[in-house]
């Protein structure tokens, strides 16, 4: 599914939080949304992902406008994982697993045998395997994060908007996410903080800053030590690598 | 898994023979098989029944009141536990929205003012002062109602603003005698029941409890977070309202047929919970049949243990709710 943002505004009061920013994510493509704090990088996940309206311009999932479209129908097709995730709710998680199988369940239908067994496939995916009875609350960080994807893919989506999903994880588990997720046949706009995955594994980067988009295309195109020097205000070496990827190594405050 | 299903069954069982068991308990001395015969000869069998004195105390006083009882135990374990989910708050019980103040301003303006006359008018002056204050608070709320911290400090505030009203109305006019029966009332207490405050009860109570039932994966998914419920395809804005309106209509129709009866809609479903888990499909049922256990013996004490003086029923579960409440909060404490 080919995820686009088409000139998007969002104001709260007097403050502009996007402004004019169009977006494209190919279906099946890996899109990172890199920028500093209060760029706008979850403003626009949100945008994209419904939880707030947009006060100019559209988000299209194919050729359709999101809001024209069933909200149950989208969640079978869109999965999204915030920043804050609830911390406090009294559940396990196996409860917070199956929440991901509500879209393809009829309303009045049971939990089944096959949502259980999913349950425990995804944890054995997300190397949890028999935590099914684990309270959420008592989880660490990276590990509700991992927890919050596999309810993601458990939705079956064809697109995944993640906001930061390597946060919390040990470095190990980074490497691992962004792999798969670059792997699988799903379209995912996830906004990024680590520049160096961003550009190792990303089809496309959307650099933002402000609000506004700065630059957007392959790592290679976006990545420069210029655009990072102004952007993030940081020196960098940048060392190309196979198909318009990038490694970057970060050097010391820019001057 | 197995011992949160088997959960169902055995409540149900509990609660069956709570019925029985409670209708052989009172003042007059009526044993199993009295009760029994009664029911028999009632349903239309062959039996002879009891003489009409000890026939009419079983069957127009004890049963409807235990099947009350039932009722309204259920109806606001359930209030509780879908309120808890839809704000997040895990102090919210059914009369949040300010219902059980609006209600006692209804029930103490029939009274006081004479309007009408009777339990009927009573329940129905309690009903309408319950939806009253809702209506009021959602104004209050203003557009953006649904929204939980919104709707909490608007029920509070419409609480505030009914219980003045209420003082004012009775300072205003009361006799010392309607005090006192205002004061019963306002505590809660089973004594107007009848078949036909059964029958409205359990109908309406029944429609509001099966609306909860069928919203329960909508429930999960609040009950986690207001964000992730939208991504699965739930709309909060419709939703809530819809199970705001459903809850405080419950919560009125309960009011209006019991009073403002503490504590079971708050502890009830923080016991259930850890027993059943979180998931509404189960947890909701296993809250109906706890409360309707819970109050039934609640009220069997409240009618028996100073007998023949009544205690309100309220006070009874207060007394049981605040150690359970307690006992819960320590264990919680240890757990994490």
């Amino acid at each position: 599914m080919r995820v686009r943002a088409q000139d998007v505004d969002r104001r709260i009061g007097a403050t502009t939080l996007l402004a004019s920013v169009t977006l494209d994510a190919p279906p099946g493509s890996t899109v990172g949304l890199l920028g500093p704090n209060g760029s706008g990088k979850s403003t626009l996940l949100r945008v994209l992902a419904g939880l707030d309206r947009p006060d100019g311009g559209r988000v299209l999932l194919d050729e359709t406008d999101r809001t024209a479209l069933p909200r149950r129908a989208v969640a079978r097709r869109v999965a999204v994982v915030t920043q804050h995730e609830p911390t406090e709710a009294d559940m396990t998680v196996a409860d917070v697993l199956l929440l991901g199988r509500i879209p393809h369940r009829p309303l009045l239908a049971p939990v089944g045998a096959d949502d259980v067994h999913r349950v425990s496939a995804a944890l054995d995916g997300a190397g949890l395997a028999g935590w099914e009875r684990r309270r959420w609350a008592s989880l660490s960080g990276g590990e509700r994060q991992r927890v919050a994807i596999a309810r993601a893919l458990l939705q079956e989506p064809d697109v995944l908007l993640l906001d930061e999903p390597t946060n919390h994880l040990d470095i190990r588990h980074r490497f691992a996410l962004l792999a798969d997720l670059a792997r699988a046949p799903v379209t995912v706009v996830a906004a990024l903080h680590d520049l160096d995955l961003a550009g190792q594994y990303c089809d496309r980067i959307v650099l933002l800053a402000a609000g506004r988009v700065v630059a957007a295309g392959t790592p290679a195109r976006v990545l420069t030590e210029e655009s990072i020097a102004e952007v993030f205000g940081v020196g960098a070496d940048v060392m190309p690598g196979p198909g318009g990827r990038v490694r970057i190594l970060l050097r010391s405050l820019a001057v | 898994m197995t011992g949160a299903k088997a959960a169902l069954p055995v409540a149900g069982a509990a609660l069956l023979l709570s019925v029985c068991v409670s209708v052989t308990i009172g003042v007059a001395d009526l044993g199993a098989a009295d009760v029994l015969r009664t029911f028999a000869a009632h349903a239309g069998l062959p039996v002879r029944g009891l003489p009409p004195l000890e026939d009419s105390i079983v069957w127009d006083l004890r049963t409807p009141r235990v099947l009350l009882a039932g009722i309204v135990g259920a109806g606001l374990a359930v209030c509780g536990a879908v309120l808890q989910a839809l704000t997040r708050n895990p102090l919210a019980d059914p009369y949040l929205l300010g219902i059980s103040a609006g209600a006692s301003t209804g029930a103490v303006a029939v009274l006081v003012l004479g309007l009408g006359a009777g339990a009927v008018a009573l329940s129905a002056g309690a009903f309408a002062g319950g939806v009253a204050a809702f209506a009021a608070a959602v104004l209050l709320a203003g557009r953006r109602w649904t929204e939980p911290s919104r709707i909490l400090l608007a029920g509070v505030a419409t609480a505030q603003l009914f219980s003045a009203l209420t003082s004012l109305v009775i300072v205003g006019q009361a006799s010392p005698d309607t005090t006192r029966s205002v004061m019963f009332w306002l505590l809660g207490s089973l004594t107007a029941a009848s078949w036909p405050a059964v029958a409205l009860a359990a109908s309406a109570g029944g429609v509001a409890v099966l609306a909860c039932w069928a919203a329960a994966p909508a429930l999960d998914a609040f009950a986690f977070g207001s964000d992730v419920a939208q991504t699965l395809g739930f709309s909060p804005a419709r939703v809530r309202a819809l199970l705001f309106a459903v809850t405080a209509l419950l919560a009125a129709v309960l009011v209006a047929a019991s009073g403002a009866i503490g504590f079971v809609g708050l502890i009830v479903p923080h016991a259930v919970r850890r027993l059943t888990g979180s998931r509404h499909r189960l947890l909701l049922p296993a809250c109906a049949l706890a409360g309707a256990v819970l109050l039934i013996w609640a009220d069997t004490a409240a009618r028996t243990v100073f007998a023949p003086q009544e205690l309100p029923v309220g006070v009874v579960t207060a007394l049981l709710g605040v150690p359970a409440f307690a006992m819960l909060l320590h264990r919680s404490g240890r757990a994490s």
